[in-house]
């Protein structure tokens, strides 16, 4: 059973120096146990995206500290010295458009993960077919992605984020280019890999359609994490709170 | 792990492929230049060869008779066949020209041999039909690329020859097919001068007081008998009897005919190194500027295709692809297009090759060498494909 999903602890991020200095985090508290899907919201230049690639290891924060599953990732400076292994092997990343590899076809595009981790080949595609199943585009595996469609990529690309098992899954705007029916399955398969394989998930996301399925949601604005939405509000109370 | 690169040119192979026989073509070009180069040097070879010459003696101070011109008496052989070690000698004359043909001209080089069979020094090597020349009775022998035929009549000068036999490979060092004819008929077609020429030539010569001297009668007619028949020849060619160093028997010809002699490794020299040095630099510059046309393509094509899969480079190196993966699909790519081209380009300039007006000659180390400096030039080419997907930051996949 894992302990920690994501800890965030005084996180802050400048870009540019003396005039030209912007705090675009400016002290980012957050927390997401493992198997929970949590929600990030906010306007344009809250710093969502910032917030995104510090945890995503492809920036590196000012100051803070930041924990994934069992491991400090940083506190005040980078604690792995390997952040492309980090990104292999600990973070799921799903984006607004799915990003698959077009020249793969689906289950190599899902097995490329394990391979570039050391995976054999067979055992590697045998992992991508099962999360492929499970994610009812089994009978896709063989297709290429141009031939999938929008929902279907999208759930490609998700068993791409799960394949390697990470503690923690990235999901900048998954639901973007879907329609509410596809946008609330979606989300409803994040949720139930969250619990299967224990993964802290943060979506970060404008589609109201979906902020009515969260438990708990963090609002950040001018590169602060506001509020933590209670489980008990409702979802119109939620939008509102967003809006705002 | 799976090939990046092979899955990328499977799946745009139409582009690929056709991308590759563009480049293939420019490749094929190279190797045709390097091909028509070989081809001049082998046709030097094979004049060099099929003359049957151990020795060229010429004119004291020139290069001739390929390179230079020269005239020596006609006369001189027979001294020289008395020599020490050797075997035979025999005049021959060379003269470029065009030969009239039915109603079109052909480029040939007209050599003039003493009529005899294979093995006499100037006659053709080998005949690939009919027969050798017999005597002077105005037949010829011909290159297979003049496109001459058995039984053909052509016209030399004011003469016409019938076409008794066909040789093949008996070029000029300037890529022109030979015709061989009796010598005798070659010396007068060498410096036969047309009527109108004749007469003013007389009347010149009847002119002058220290030729038409009453007091001495029949000068004026023996100096106009000595000005329309010419016992000159470009150049006498020497067998040596078995055992005799080349060098000795040269050495002694130039002493004691006070003529210039010159052995197969020297004659080689005049032709390769000098004839056609000119030639060879110039086909060295196309082979330069073709190189550097064919790395800026394979540049440009790896370039554009990476720039075109910038985004999926970018989500690669997120999800955790290392550098060396992604430099080697590029590479790869690389060396599949120049692979591709080079298959290509050595078809096509096999394919072309015949139908060039000179030899190509294509030869396996030069296709080997080929090879090499093409896939040289495709990992040049993909260093900065290479630099631009290495700085590719992996934050560009998240946006923002």
């Amino acid at each position: 059973m894992k302990t920690t999903g994501i800890i965030i602890e005084g996180l802050k991020k400048q870009y540019g120096s003396g005039d030209t200095l912007v705090d675009a985090l400016k002290g980012v508290e957050m927390k997401v146990a493992p198997g929970e899907v949590v929600g990030l919201v906010g306007p344009s230049g809250s710093g969502k995206s910032t917030l995104l690639k510090c945890l995503g290891a492809v920036i590196e924060p000012s100051s803070g500290r930041m924990t994934l599953g069992e491991t400090v990732i940083y506190d005040g400076g980078w604690k792995i010295k390997d952040l492309r292994a980090l990104r292999r092997d600990n973070i799921g990343f799903v984006f607004q458009a799915p990003y698959l590899i077009p020249f793969l076809d689906v289950i190599d595009n899902v097995a490329l993960l394990p391979m570039l981790a050391g995976e054999r080949n067979p055992v590697a595609r045998k992992r991508a077919v099962a999360l492929l199943e499970a994610l009812d585009v089994g009978h896709r595996a063989k297709a290429m992605p141009s031939q999938l469609s929008g929902g279907e990529q999208q759930r490609v690309a998700i068993a791409r984020a799960l394949v390697n098992h990470p503690p923690v899954i990235l999901a900048d705007e998954p639901t973007a280019p879907l329609d509410s029916e596809r946008a609330l399955s979606v989300i409803g398969i994040l949720n139930d890999m969250a619990r299967q394989y224990e993964t802290a998930i943060i979506i970060v996301t404008h589609d109201e359609k979906i902020i009515p399925s969260f438990k708990r949601i963090y609002h950040i604005r001018d590169g602060r994490t506001h509020e933590e939405a209670g489980e008990g509000k409702s979802p119109h109370e939620l939008i509102k709170t967003y809006r705002a | 792990m799976i090939s990046l690169a092979g899955r990328d040119i499977l799946h745009g192979w139409g582009r690929f492929l056709l991308t590759g026989v563009g480049l293939g073509l420019l490749i094929g070009v190279t190797l045709s230049m390097a091909g028509i180069y070989r081809g001049m040097v082998d046709d030097a070879n094979v004049l060099i060869e099929s003359s049957g010459a151990d020795l060229w003696v010429v004119q004291q101070g020139t290069l001739g008779p390929y390179a230079e011109p020269s005239s020596i008496y006609e006369d001189t052989y027979r001294g020289i066949r008395g020599m020490q070690g050797v075997a035979r000698a025999a005049n021959v004359t060379y003269l470029t020209m065009q030969v009239r043909y039915a109603d079109r001209d052909v480029r040939a080089m007209v050599v003039g041999v003493v009529p005899g069979g294979a093995g006499e020094p100037g006659q053709p090597g080998f005949l690939v039909a009919g027969r050798h020349l017999i005597g002077s009775r105005y037949e010829a022998v011909a290159d297979v690329k003049t496109g001459f035929s058995l039984g053909d009549t052509v016209t030399i000068r004011r003469n016409r020859y019938r076409v008794v036999g066909l040789t093949r490979r008996m070029v000029s060092s300037g890529g022109d097919p030979m015709i061989f004819i009796p010598l005798k008929e070659a010396q007068q077609a060498q410096f036969l001068k047309d009527n109108d020429a004749l007469l003013q030539q007389r009347r010149r010569t009847e002119a002058n007081p220290l030729f038409n001297r009453p007091s001495v009668p029949g000068l004026l007619e023996a100096v106009i008998a000595s000005q329309t028949t010419n016992s000159y020849v470009n150049a006498v060619l020497v067998q040596m009897k078995p055992g005799y160093d080349p060098d000795v028997v040269a050495e002694n010809i130039q002493r004691w005919k006070r003529l210039q002699v010159y052995t197969r490794p020297q004659m080689r020299t005049i032709l390769v190194d000098k004839l056609i040095a000119t030639s060879a630099k110039q086909i060295g510059m196309f082979l330069v500027i073709l190189s550097i046309v064919s790395a800026a393509i394979v540049a440009f094509i790896i370039y554009t295709m990476t720039m075109a899969k910038i985004r999926e480079i970018a989500v690669l190196k997120l999800i955790g692809t290392r550098n060396r993966v992604i430099a080697s699909m590029i590479l790869q790519q690389a060396l599949g297009l120049g692979a591709i081209g080079f298959v290509v380009g050595k078809i096509a300039a096999t394919l072309w090759s015949p139908f060039f007006p000179r030899y190509v000659l294509l030869e396996p180390g030069d296709a080997v060498r080929g090879f090499v400096a093409v896939m040289v030039i495709s990992v040049l080419a993909s260093i900065l494909a290479i630099t631009a997907a290495l700085k590719v930051d992996p934050a560009e996949a998240i946006g923002g």
